[in-house]
C-alpha cells in the first residue's frame, strides 16, 4: 500500500463565535497518499477551509491526529522548520507587498529554502514571463493569482495546498494553470485542493471528499462517486408513435418502467429517463417498443457530471436531517 | 531525489529580509513623508522662529536651535521605529504577508530581526541626517569623545523603540487603527519632553510624566553628549535604563501577543469578506 503522506484521524476543530464555540469540523478523517491529487469539495462553511488550515499549520485543533510527511503541522521549532521546506501553499490572500515587483517576491521568497527552484525554472513553469518584472500593485487579479502559484511552488515541495487556485481566472487561465498542476503532479507532488468548481476537481483529482457540517460525506475517485451516488441518465427519441406522442403512449411508457425509474421526462418526442438501474430500464423500455411498434432512436447514456453527484449528495444530507 | 543543502546562514537571510523592509520603505512616500520629511520641516519651522533664545539647563545654555535640533533627531529615531513599526506591521499583516511568511520556513525570529533591523537602520540614517543638518546649520557640535556615547543611546534607544513599535502593532485589531494610536501615543509624548518646545522649567506633574515615559529620558540622553558647554563622555546610563525597561515591556508584549493574520478563521465567505474590509 502506498504511504499516506497526510494523515487525518478524528479530527475535531472549534472556534470561538458571538454565539460560543462552533465546532467547524467534527470527527473528520483523511488519508492522502503520495503523488495524489486530492480534491476536498464541499460547501461554505462545510469546514474544508478549516481543515485545510489545521493540516497547514495555520489553526489550532481541539483533538485528533494530524500528520504531514510524518511530522505534527502543530509542531514548532526544527520540525515545523523541516516540514515548511518540503510544503507550499496558495493562500487566497495572496500576502505579497503591492509595492515590489513579481521577481523580487520570488527572489525574496526563495531565500529561506534548502532546494528551491531558480527564478528562470518557475517563471518559465508558471508563465510569468510577460509581467514578472512588473510591481504586483499593476498585475490582474489573474496574473496575481498565477504569481501566488510559483511563490507556492519555488520551495520545490513535495506536498502543495491549493486553496480555491483558479479562482478569478479567464477559462484559458484556469486551464494553463491545469496544466502546470497536471505537470507538478506528473513530477510526484502531492496535492490538497479546495475548489468550488467541481469540473475542475473532475479534471484534476485521483480522489474527492465532500464535507458537510465538519463530516466526510462521501469520498472516492470522481469515476467511483458518479457511478455510486449518481444514477444515469438515458436520453431516446421515440419515433413512429403517430404525428406526437400521445398520452397512451406515455403513460405506456410511465407503466413499463415502474419500479426502475427515478424519473421521466418528454421534451417533444425525446425521453430522459434518469435511473440507478439503466439495465433493467434499458430492457424493459425495448420491450416495451417492440410491443408498442414505436422505433427508438438517437440514444444516448450519460454520466451525471461530478456537479450533479454533488448537489444529490448534499440535498440528500439536508433531507436526513430534517427528516432525523 | 535532489540532495538536501544545508539551510541558508541566518545572518545571510537577516540581511536579505532587512534589505527588503529597506526597499519598501523607499517605496512608500508616506513613510518616508511621516518619517523624515515631516520631522524636517518642522525643525525649520521651529527654528525659524526661535530667534536667538538660549535653554538654560543643569550644564549650561543650549542656544534654542541646536537644543531643538538634537531633540528632534531623537525624534526621528522614534518615528523611524516605533511609528514606522507600527504602521506598517498591521498592514502587512492584513495583506497577507506575514501569513504568507510563516508558510516558509523562515524563522520567525529573522522575519522580525529583519523588521527591527531596517527600523534602526534607517533610525541611525535619520537621525545622522537630522544631526548633520545641525552641525551645518544651527551649530551642534559633536566632539569625538561624545560618539560612543551617542552611538550606545542611539542603539538602546532605537531597539527598545523598536520593540515597543512591535508591541503597538500586535496589540492594534486593525492597520487603519495603528496610525491613530501610534500618534496619539507618540505625539502627546513628544509634546511634554522637549521635542517641539522646550520648557525650562514645566509643571511638577508633566516633569514627573514625561520622566516616566520613554521619550524624555532619549532625548536627555542624545542631548547630554551634544551638550554645546559641557558634554557628556558616557553615556545617560539612568536614562538609558528608563528606555530599556520600556523597551522590555515591548518586547515582552510584542512576543506574547504576537499575531500572524486577522482572520482567525471560519469558512472562506468570512475570510474574503474579511480580507476585502482590509
Amino acid at each position: 500500500m502506498t504511504k499516506s503522506v497526510i494523515e487525518v484521524s478524528d479530527l475535531v476543530v472549534e472556534y470561538q463565535s458571538s454565539k460560543g464555540s462552533v465546532r467547524a469540523v467534527d470527527g473528520l478523517d483523511l488519508h492522502i497518499a503520495a503523488g495524489e491529487v486530492y480534491a476536498l469539495l464541499g460547501e461554505n462553511g462545510a469546514g474544508k477551509t478549516s481543515t485545510v488550515e489545521v493540516i497547514e499549520g495555520h489553526r489550532r485543533r481541539l483533538s485528533g491526529q494530524v500528520k504531514v510527511l510524518g511530522i505534527d503541522p502543530a509542531a514548532t521549532g526544527r520540525d515545523r522548520r523541516e516540514l515548511r521546506d518540503q510544503i507550499g501553499i496558495v493562500l487566497q490572500a495572496s500576502g505579497i507587498e503591492p509595492e515590489i515587483t513579481a521577481r523580487e517576491a520570488l527572489t525574496l521568497v526563495r531565500s529561506p529554502y534548502r532546494n528551491p527552484r531558480t527564478i528562470d525554472e518557475v517563471v518559465e513553469l508558471v508563465d510569468l514571463r510577460e509581467f514578472v518584472d512588473q510591481r504586483v500593485s499593476t498585475l490582474s487579479g489573474g496574473q496575481r493569482r498565477r504569481l501566488d502559484l510559483a511563490v507556492a511552488v519555488i520551495g520545490r515541495p513535495k506536498v502543495l495546498f491549493l486553496d480555491e487556485p483558479t479562482t478569478g481566472f479567464d477559462p484559458s487561465a484556469r486551464r494553463r494553470a491545469w496544466d502546470l498542476i497536471s505537470t507538478l503532479r506528473a513530477g510526484g507532488t502531492t496535492i490538497l485542493l479546495t475548489t468550488h468548481y467541481l469540473e475542475e476537481a473532475e479534471f484534476l483529482a485521483d480522489r474527492v471528499g465532500v464535507i458537510s457540517r465538519g463530516r466526510m460525506l462521501i469520498e472516492g475517485s470522481p469515476r467511483d462517486l458518479q457511478q455510486a451516488h449518481g444514477q444515469r441518465v438515458m436520453s431516446v427519441d421515440i419515433v413512429g408513435g403517430g404525428s406526437g406522442v400521445d398520452e397512451d403512449l406515455q403513460a405506456g411508457l410511465s407503466q413499463a418502467l415502474a419500479g426502475v425509474a427515478e424519473e421521466i421526462e418528454w421534451i417533444g418526442s425525446r425521453v430522459h429517463v434518469t435511473s440507478s438501474d439503466t439495465n433493467a430500464a434499458l430492457e424493459r423500455l425495448t420491450k416495451w417498443a417492440a410491443a408498442s411498434g414505436v422505433i427508438l432512436n438517437e440514444w444516448s447514456i450519460e454520466r451525471p457530471s461530478l456537479e450533479q453527484v454533488f448537489l444529490k449528495v448534499n440535498s440528500d444530507e439536508i433531507e436526513g436531517d430534517s427528516r432525523g | 531525489m535532489v540532495d538536501l543543502q544545508p539551510w541558508p546562514r541566518p545572518l545571510s537571510l537577516i540581511v536579505q529580509q532587512a534589505a527588503h523592509q529597506l526597499r519598501l520603505f523607499v517605496r512608500v512616500p508616506v513613510a518616508v513623508f511621516f518619517t523624515i520629511a515631516l520631522p524636517f520641516v518642522v525643525l525649520l519651522v521651529i527654528n525659524a522662529t526661535s530667534g536667538e533664545r538660549f535653554f538654560n539647563d543643569a550644564n549650561g545654555d543650549w542656544p534654542v536651535d541646536a537644543f531643538v535640533c538634537v531633540a528632534i533627531s531623537a525624534f526621528t529615531a522614534v518615528s523611524a521605529t516605533f511609528t514606522n513599526l507600527a504602521n506598517m506591521v498591521p498592514i502587512r499583516r492584513e495583506e497577507g504577508v506575514l501569513q504568507r511568511w510563516r508558510s516558509t520556513p523562515l524563522p520567525v525570529w529573522v522575519l522580525v530581526g529583519g523588521h527591527v533591523v531596517s527600523a534602526v537602520v534607517i533610525s541611525v540614517l535619520c537621525t545622522t541626517f537630522m544631526l548633520g543638518v545641525g552641525v551645518a546649520f544651527y551649530g551642534v557640535s559633536v566632539p569625538l569623545m561624545s560618539i560612543p556615547a551617542v552611538v550606545m543611546t542611539l542603539l538602546v534607544a532605537t531597539l527598545s523603540f523598536a520593540a515597543m513599535g512591535m508591541a503597538v502593532a500586535a496589540v492594534v485589531p486593525t492597520a487603519s487603527a495603528a496610525s491613530g494610536i501610534a500618534n496619539a501615543i507618540i505625539l502627546p509624548m513628544a509634546l511634554i519632553s522637549n521635542v517641539f518646545i522646550p520648557m525650562e522649567e514645566p509643571p511638577v506633574v508633566v516633569e514627573v510624566l514625561a520622566n516616566v515615559f520613554p521619550l524624555r529620558p532619549f532625548v536627555d540622553a542624545l542631548q547630554a553628549p551634544l551638550h554645546p558647554v559641557d558634554p557628556a563622555a558616557a553615556p545617560h546610563w539612568d536614562r538609558l535604563a528608563v528606555i530599556a525597561a520600556w523597551g522590555a515591556v515591548g518586547f515582552i508584549v510584542a512576543v506574547r501577543q504576537f499575531r500572524w493574520n486577522v482572520t482567525p478563521g471560519g469558512s472562506t465567505r468570512r475570510r474574503r469578506s474579511a480580507s476585502q474590509q482590509g
